[in-house]
């Protein structure tokens, strides 16, 4: 009942890497099954029409196709365990160079719209619950609410109209074309790669085309921080201890930083793991609104070709790398809860 | 061995009270109308006093303790005089106010469980409070202060560091009491301290609180409904129904002899080793957004007579010591001509679910 | 009957100030697109595919004028009209897609929760990891399954919709479920005979259908806006099919350079009304039902005048 100092934090660690596991592997059947139980030749349609039967029939069995339903399930499985992501269609690439070229960009698209949400939606939220029906709560309220309420692409289309142009910022791709030529792919990552040039145009021009989409973005999401950090500091406002805590003259400040808003955020953290899997939702919505090179972009150039083979790579490492993000979410959340480890 | 941590400024000439309370009236705002949970309570407590606070669920016990600390959710509304330590504390403005909790005023509450942040260690709880009203403390003096309040309380130093979660609910109720104190109050409300614990739990933290008035000589405002505590802990008690103290006096006494109907048939409803038949009080504590007219508890009272259906009880002096507010005990001039025959009562349906 | 107005008019009644508002707010917001929606051949001046009237051809790309409140766009089309018959597209998606959530994940979650075992065990799973992946991503493939399949018509994008929001749905309905089957009077039922079949449908049903408004509502924003992405993408419903907004904004964002703005930002503002509208719906209902959040309008105490007791008896110490 009692046990003192922390213990068992490796072993939460493992536990919960295990039962990862399961869950990949059932999301990699779905996504195998909802593609195969498509009607339609999956060959011809990415093929197009143009070509003859023979080199169709070769495709087919080159693919694969001919097998059983089960043994192309085990050599999917089999694949995926080793690393290999297929090979899309169209184009004949490996998935997993498209998604080495263009993962890159997603990232750090992702990434900077996901700071941008918390450095905007946390502190809104903790104001609108800690002076609850005042003017400020009313106005944070209905940003947030009118905020995600407006799509992504709307929101860009309107940047494009009215900010773009006067603040001269850039509305399409990741970087200028003299920067793309300057960048030698370390990382594939061409936030990091442009930093390692240590060229301070090229940098500038990098940032400069990541304002409006990591913005876009960030405003989305941050509606639904500033809803949840909002209702949970709310809650807490109201909890025995806070109340403990006044009764014995804490200084009003303080109650409210260190017993109302710390407990707030420890709840926040899990579900920024689930807001993840939105953001990667939304990055596909916004990489098609700024021409921005990342994997969305290529998601839907992959989607209008039908080329099931991509479609299959690319949302098998969506799907895992959301799995993944919710593991090491939970994870940061032992670390800050003490109470979790028990 | 029992220290005596008084220092000058706690001790007060005897005679003088450390709280006195007058017509202290706390309503609170609903969306039926105002229930009137205290409707005129007065009392007083000595120095190293424990007064214990005795009656129903629904007696407006609790909230006459949070009341007093000021501790009432929106919509509340608290009237009257309580002088502390001769300051009327419900006249200072609300910072002021604020900042008696903690070093003069001090409260316990029902439920350890939740009273304690889950984030914060024990030893940063202690730091906040001590930091908050004696800045000039060093980190040393913070932790001596607190441990030693450990001490008394029985929870070893080795634990200091720990996490709330990492206590049973008995010893979390210590550390309550340890907070509530380590700052040397004049005065102590404790809400239903032992009403969430187990009774060998309950019995401890009972012999903690007997022995506040030596080790400490705080002042103590016992609430709670089990008379027996009350036997054990306190000097006096004040027996409260709807709002309002019916009796109140020395605690020997009261448990001879009550005078009020509602006391006595609190005292038979008691359960002890050598009870043989279950009393209950008939009928159900009344509604306190409308009170019934008169003494609140006639239409309860086996020997309510048709006074105390038309006109409020006043308080008068008991044998033995104290007050109470009962028609039976008078005063006799006030009673008009019939008003002495018994009260035909109303067949009293089966109580609702409180 | 009385009683579900009353339940009915409870968010207005108890909840004080803003809360009230927001609602307000919100269900006029919605209403206006329903009426939109419903009398939609009545309130656009053209047809959603209309492109000449009376032999005369629309102008292209021609700002906001007397003939064209909203202008038109590159395809010919006044976008006054294609705004207001988008209403009916998302009202009709969404409602279809909702129908088939509710038709699919209630009797599932019933069956999943009341008879447990393996069934449960394997739904649960595919339920959760639908769940857990993006939503907006499973459209996507969804949509582009079933518009090989159906077109790019209403009941495609509705059931891709659907595929999402099911999960949901089960959940809610097979945790009421888990709780509701250990009632006594379940117990009892079983005790005279009654078919499984019978008592899913008598007492658990009604049960569980209560949950189901409040999803619905908050699904419908979401559904709203995951419709207009898809028709963004070109995955949705088609031009000459219907009128979607998302789908009209897509053609928008490329006369954004030139400087174009009629074209877009009417159907982006009828997305950001109508889903702010539900969606203040949704928090209203959820300010309401959950005690915590509530703010009840509370009467003001007002305490007639202290008249002074009779002086205390002195204690004797």
């Amino acid at each position: 009942m009692s046990r003192a100092g922390s213990g068992s934090l490796p072993r939460y660690i493992f536990q919960r890497i295990v039962l990862v596991i399961p869950m990949i592997w059932v999301i990699l059947t779905l996504v195998f099954f909802v593609l195969r139980v498509a009607p339609g030749d999956p060959v011809s349609a990415a093929l197009g029409s143009k070509v003859s039967p023979q080199a169709l029939a070769n495709a087919r069995e080159r693919l694969g196709f001919n097998r059983p339903l089960i043994a192309q399930y085990w050599d999917y499985l089999s694949s995926v365990a080793h690393g290999d992501l297929g090979t899309t269609f169209s184009d004949n690439q490996p998935v997993l160079r498209v998604v080495r070229d263009n993962g890159g960009a997603t990232l750090s698209l992702t990434l900077a719209a996901f700071v941008i949400a918390l450095a905007v939606g946390i502190p809104l939220g903790l104001l609108a619950g800690r002076y609850r029906d005042s003017v400020a709560d009313v106005v944070i309220r209905m940003f947030g609410i009118v905020s995600y309420a407006a799509p992504i692409f709307f929101v860009g289309y309107l940047l494009q109209l009215y900010v773009a142009r006067p603040l001269g910022l850039p509305t399409s791709g990741a970087a200028g074309p003299f920067t793309v030529l300057d960048v030698h792919p370390k990382t594939h990552i061409l936030l990091i790669d442009v930093f390692l040039t240590g060229n301070g145009a090229d940098i500038q021009d990098v940032l400069r085309h990541l304002v409006l989409p990591a913005v876009t973005l960030g405003l989305l999401i941050c509606g639904v921080f500033i809803r949840l950090v909002r209702v949970n500091m709310l809650t807490t406002m109201q909890a025995d201890y806070v109340e403990a805590a006044e009764a014995r003259g804490i200084q009003r400040g303080k109650v409210t930083w260190r017993h109302a808003f710390r407990n707030a955020l420890v709840p926040v953290i899990t579900v920024i793991g689930l807001q993840f899997a939105l953001l990667l939702g939304g990055a596909v919505l916004t990489e098609t609104t700024f021409n921005w090179p990342g994997l969305g972009q290529k998601l839907v150039y992959y989607i209008n070709n039908r080329d099931y083979g991509a479609v299959q790579g690319i949302v098998t490492v969506f799907a895992i790398a959301v799995v993944l993000i919710s593991l090491l979410v939970d994870i940061v959340n032992a670390l800050i809860d003490p109470r979790v480890r028990f | 061995m029992a220290m005596d941590l008084t220092d000058e400024s706690t001790v007060r000439p005897p005679g003088e009270p450390v709280i006195s309370a007058r017509d202290v009236r706390v309503w609170y705002g609903t969306t039926r109308g105002a229930i009137r949970a205290v409707d005129g309570v007065s009392f007083d407590i000595a120095p190293g006093e424990t007064l214990g606070l005795v009656g129903e669920s629904g007696c407006g016990k609790s909230t006459l303790g949070r009341g007093l600390m000021g501790l009432l959710p929106a919509g509340a509304k608290r009237d009257g005089e309580v002088l502390f330590r001769g300051q009327d504390i419900f006249s200072l403005s609300s910072k002021a106010s604020y900042a008696l909790r903690g070093s003069e005023l001090g409260m316990i509450f029902q439920e350890p469980l939740t009273r304690l942040n889950p984030l914060m260690r024990i030893s940063q709880h202690f730091e906040e409070t001590i930091k908050q009203h004696e800045p000039g403390l060093s980190k040393d003096e913070i932790r001596d202060r607190a441990l030693e309040v450990l001490r008394l309380m029985g929870i070893p130093p080795t634990r200091y560091k720990s996490y709330p979660h990492e206590f049973s609910g008995g010893m979390r109720q210590r550390l309550m009491i340890a907070l509530a104190l380590v700052l040397r109050p004049a005065f102590v409300v404790a809400d239903e301290p032992t009403t969430a614990l187990d009774v060998l739990v309950e019995a401890q933290i009972v012999q903690i609180l007997n022995d506040l008035r030596s080790n400490f000589s705080t002042s103590l405002l016992l609430i709670t409904h089990n008379v027996g505590i009350v036997a054990e802990a306190c000097d006096r008690v004040a027996v409260m129904y709807a709002g309002r103290i019916v009796e109140q006096g020395k605690v020997g006494d009261v448990f001879k002899n009550p005078q009020h109907p509602y006391t006595r048939a609190l005292l038979r409803s008691t359960i002890s080793l050598s009870t043989t038949g279950l009393h209950f009080i008939e009928g159900a504590p009344p509604d306190l957004v409308d009170p019934p007219d008169g003494c609140r508890f006639h239409p309860r009272c086996p020997e309510a007579m048709n006074v105390c259906a038309t006109k409020n009880p006043v308080n008068v002096e008991r044998a033995g010591g104290g007050r109470v507010e009962c028609w039976l005990a008078g005063p006799e001039q006030d009673i008009p001509t019939g008003g002495k025959q018994p009260l035909k009562q109303e067949e009293l349906t089966v109580a609702d679910e409180a | 009957m009385r009683s579900l107005f009353a339940n009915l008019a409870k968010p207005f009644t108890q909840t004080a100030g803003l809360a009230r508002w927001m609602l307000v707010i919100g269900v006029l917001l919605t209403a206006f697109f329903v009426v939109c929606a419903v009398f939609a051949p009545w309130l656009a001046p053209y047809g959603f595919a209309q492109s000449s009237s009376h032999g005369t051809p629309f102008p292209k790309v021609a700002p906001p004028s007397s003939q064209h409140l909203f202008g038109t766009d590159r395809l010919f089309f006044d976008v006054l009209s294609r705004t207001i018959w988008g209403a009916r597209t998302a009202l009709e998606v969404v409602i279809l897609s909702i129908v088939v959530c509710v038709v699919v994940g209630v009797p599932l979650g019933i069956v999943s929760g009341f008879y447990g075992g393996w069934l449960d065990r394997i739904l649960v799973l595919i339920m959760d990891a639908l769940y857990a992946f993006p939503s907006f991503l499973l459209a996507i493939v969804f949509s582009f399954l079933l518009t090989g399949l159906l077109g790019g018509t209403v009941v495609a994008v509705s059931l891709s919709l659907s595929v999402i929001y099911v999960p949901q749905y089960f959940r809610v309905v097979r945790n009421t479920t888990l709780s509701a089957k250990e009632a006594t009077y379940v117990e009892a039922a079983r005790a005279i005979g009654a078919s499984d079949l019978a008592i899913m449908r008598r007492y658990l049903f009604g049960n569980v259908i209560q949950s189901v408004p409040v999803l619905g509502t908050l699904n419908a924003a979401d559904a709203i806006l995951t419709l207009a992405g898809l028709g963004f993408l070109g995955l949705g419903i088609q031009s000459t099919d219907a009128a979607e907004w998302g789908h009209d904004l897509n053609r928008a964002l490329a006369d954004a350079g030139g400087g174009v703005w009629w074209t877009g930002l009417y159907p982006g503002l009828a997305i950001v009304l109508l889903v702010t509208g539900l969606t203040l719906v949704g928090e209203g209902l959820n300010e309401t039902l959950n005690p915590t959040l509530r703010r009840r309008r509370l009467l003001p105490v007002v305490m007639p005048v202290r008249e002074p007791t009779t002086s205390l008896p002195e204690e004797q110490s």
